[in-house]
């Protein structure tokens, strides 16, 4: 394990730039997740860490070395794909192994034998060493993938969405397992994930990409309650934040300069209105078991946020709706800390 | 699917059993001839050239005795002083007023042919599968051109170039060797190889290699351990369709090749002027030649049905 540094890195893939001159301190035993849409450079990120790109400029430390230009063989590091790419020709004992046996590692067999199994019960796919790997289910595939990345200690785990194509219910089982794993290992870790939960329950910092550019990077508290600009505050939040323009509801205390308010659910008070005279109305609730949505109209604006699973509201209702301590931003997306 | 079912895609009964039907016909036409030349191989000469042709008839060896041997006629009192036959060549050599003089040239021809096919695709499946994991991996300045001008050494016949070749290869002193039919046979087949495997390591994910290569292996480490496993497929298709075409190749063989370097093709039809036509003979040469394509086919031919229909579902 060790720190992993990123000292203004740049990567263009003909005219697009991929990633911006992106600086990124990742220390040792640090779990750090890059959150973006498709596109925003996260998983180019990755790749040159990894060594699979070379930066057009800018430098990579691994451990105290100057990492930039060796090969990914070289740098002391692990990487989980997306597509699992485990090798179809090999078994599951043999897939495990395949990173020991590196002509590089030349670790004796029965060494080899007691890493893998250990390694197969810590994700628990012990069971199956002798299988094939094309014969696993996309959840067995996952662990075996993992446990390929874990069989090494290596300087940092990099991981590419590795959770993204199997079913909700197994990805929260495994995102659990993968953040006790690496809590178990003190190891350190870069994950790539557009999903807000993953990032939100497995991270000690995220980052958030936009365009190659790191926008922010953080707690998940801090990016969450203190986001640095429109595109961070969007991206966290379920359902999405409401970007409500200035003077829309009646303002209490608004900074000078802010052009758009941030308000989430816990940002809205709403009531039913006394006297049938509203600020909106209820569009209509939408019952998802555990809360429930609520839609509502105010003026021309539509708002959605979340009220309680045995909530008095009903559709065609008129109420009042309050800021209580809202996000405000200005003119450019930035927000104005109030 | 229960019985009833009627899918779009799939065909009816009744078509399918049409299709079958075409598929025994036509294969049994185009067996005909093998059947023929295997029917002549164990013919003696007056019944393979009996009219009307003999379908049935008692079979003998003597086209394999004839094809391996070389016979001179001699006198029935000489005949007669000889020690009693040995073997059921002897025998028939001397009901034919003949005695065995030696060995043909069949069986040196023959390993010749073996040498030179099996040695020509080796050597295009070899630079055909590295050149292809080149250009479907690396930026190679130039690519589609490069591909297009390794191709177009096959958009004329071969014949075309006899005569340049047949020179180069006199100043060269490669006329009759066994290493020159191996590089001549080698740069026709490579074009093909490296076209039919670049679409099969196209297919196989970059993953898989960098995943290799963050695991601790070189490119080259990992493209014995993690690519070429997994285009054994296209390797052997592509192996079978060199060698088929090393191994039949008539034209060049007969132009540059008459003695020591001479393979089974060219030397096939002369045993024709060996002691009058002796068909049998021509009929069992070529029974022989079938046997190791039919035989390395027979062994790949899982991997080369794959390696058919590849594309066509995969994509």
């Amino acid at each position: 394990m060790a720190d992993v540094f990123l000292n203004g890195v740049s990567k263009a893939f003909d005219d697009h730039q991929a990633v911006a001159n992106l600086d990124l301190k990742i220390a040792d035993g640090e779990f750090v997740v890059l959150l973006g849409p498709t596109g925003a450079g996260k998983t180019t990120t990755l790749r040159l860490v990894a060594g699979l790109e070379k930066p057009d400029s800018g430098s990579i430390e691994i451990g105290g070395h100057d990492a930039t230009r060796l090969e990914p063989a070289e740098r002391d590091v692990a990487f989980v794909f997306q597509q699992y790419s485990l090798y179809p020709h090999l078994s599951v004992y043999e897939n495990l192994a395949f990173p020991l046996r590196s002509p590089a590692r030349r670790m004796p067999d029965d060494q080899i034998r007691r890493r893998v199994e250990e390694v197969a019960r810590m994700v628990r796919i012990h069971h199956k060493l002798d299988n094939r790997s094309t014969k696993l289910s996309g959840g067995e595939m996952q662990r075996v993938a993992i446990g390929r990345a874990l069989v090494r200690k290596p300087a940092i785990y990099l991981m590419d969405e590795p959770l993204s194509s199997l079913d909700a219910k197994l990805r929260a089982e495994l995102r659990l397992e993968l953040k006790r794993i690496q809590a178990e290992l003190g190891s350190t870790v870069l994950y790539v994930t557009h999903d807000q939960i993953e990032a939100m329950t497995m991270a000690d910092r995220i980052g958030i990409l936009a365009d190659g550019l790191l926008v922010q990077i953080g707690s998940p508290r801090a990016i969450y309650m203190e986001p640095a600009n429109l595109h961070v505050a969007a991206r966290l939040g379920q359902p999405a934040i409401n970007l409500i323009p200035v003077g829309l509801l009646p303002d209490a205390a608004v900074p000078t300069g802010t052009k758009t308010i941030g308000a989430r659910t816990e940002h809205l008070t709403i009531e039913k209105s006394a006297n049938g005279h509203g600020d909106g109305t209820i569009d209509w609730v939408e019952h998802l078991g555990d809360q429930n949505h609520l839609h509502l109209t105010v003026k021309d604006r539509k708002l959605i946020t979340l009220t309680d699973t045995d909530t008095p509201f009903r559709k065609g209702d008129a109420v009042t709706v309050r800021y209580r301590a809202p996000l405000f931003f200005d003119g450019a997306g930035n927000r104005i800390s109030g | 699917m229960s019985a009833t079912a009627h899918s779009v895609v799939e065909p009816s009964k009744v078509s399918r059993r049409i299709a079958g039907s075409v598929v025994v016909v036509y294969a049994l036409v185009s067996m005909i001839p093998l059947f023929w030349i295997l029917a002549t191989s164990f013919k003696t000469p007056p019944d393979s050239i009996s009219y009307p042709p003999k379908v049935i008839f008692t079979p003998s060896i003597e086209g394999y005795c004839n094809l391996f041997t070389t016979r001179t006629r001699q006198t029935a009192e000489y005949i007669a002083s000889l020690p009693p036959a040995e073997t059921f060549c002897d025998e028939t050599t001397r009901k034919r007023n003949m005695v065995i003089a030696g060995q043909s040239n069949f069986l040196p021809r023959f390993v010749n042919s073996l040498i030179i096919a099996f040695g020509s695709t080796f050597c295009a499946v070899f630079l055909g599968t590295l050149a292809a994991y080149g250009f479907s991996r690396f930026k190679v300045p130039l690519a589609d051109d490069l591909l297009f001008f390794i191709l177009s050494t096959r958009m004329m016949p071969p014949i075309a170039v006899a005569i340049p070749i047949y020179l180069m290869y006199r100043e060269l002193g490669l006329s009759d060797t066994a290493l020159g039919m191996i590089l001549l046979y080698t740069a026709v087949n490579v074009s093909l190889a490296v076209w039919l495997l670049k679409g099969f390591i196209d297919e196989i994910p970059r993953e898989y290699e960098e995943a290799a290569m963050i695991d601790g292996y070189t490119r080259m480490q990992s493209f014995f351990k993690v690519v070429l496993p997994q285009a054994t497929t296209g390797i052997a298709a592509t192996a079978i369709f060199c060698l088929i075409f090393a191994w039949n190749e008539y034209a060049f063989a007969s132009l540059l090749t008459s003695g020591t370097a001479q393979t089974a093709p060219p030397f096939i039809p002369t045993i024709i002027g060996e002691g009058g036509q002796d068909w049998p003979a021509v009929a069992a040469g070529t029974t022989v030649f079938l046997v190791p394509i039919l035989v390395f086919t027979i062994l790949l031919r899982k991997q080369l049905l794959r390696g058919i229909t590849f594309g066509a579902v995969r994509k």
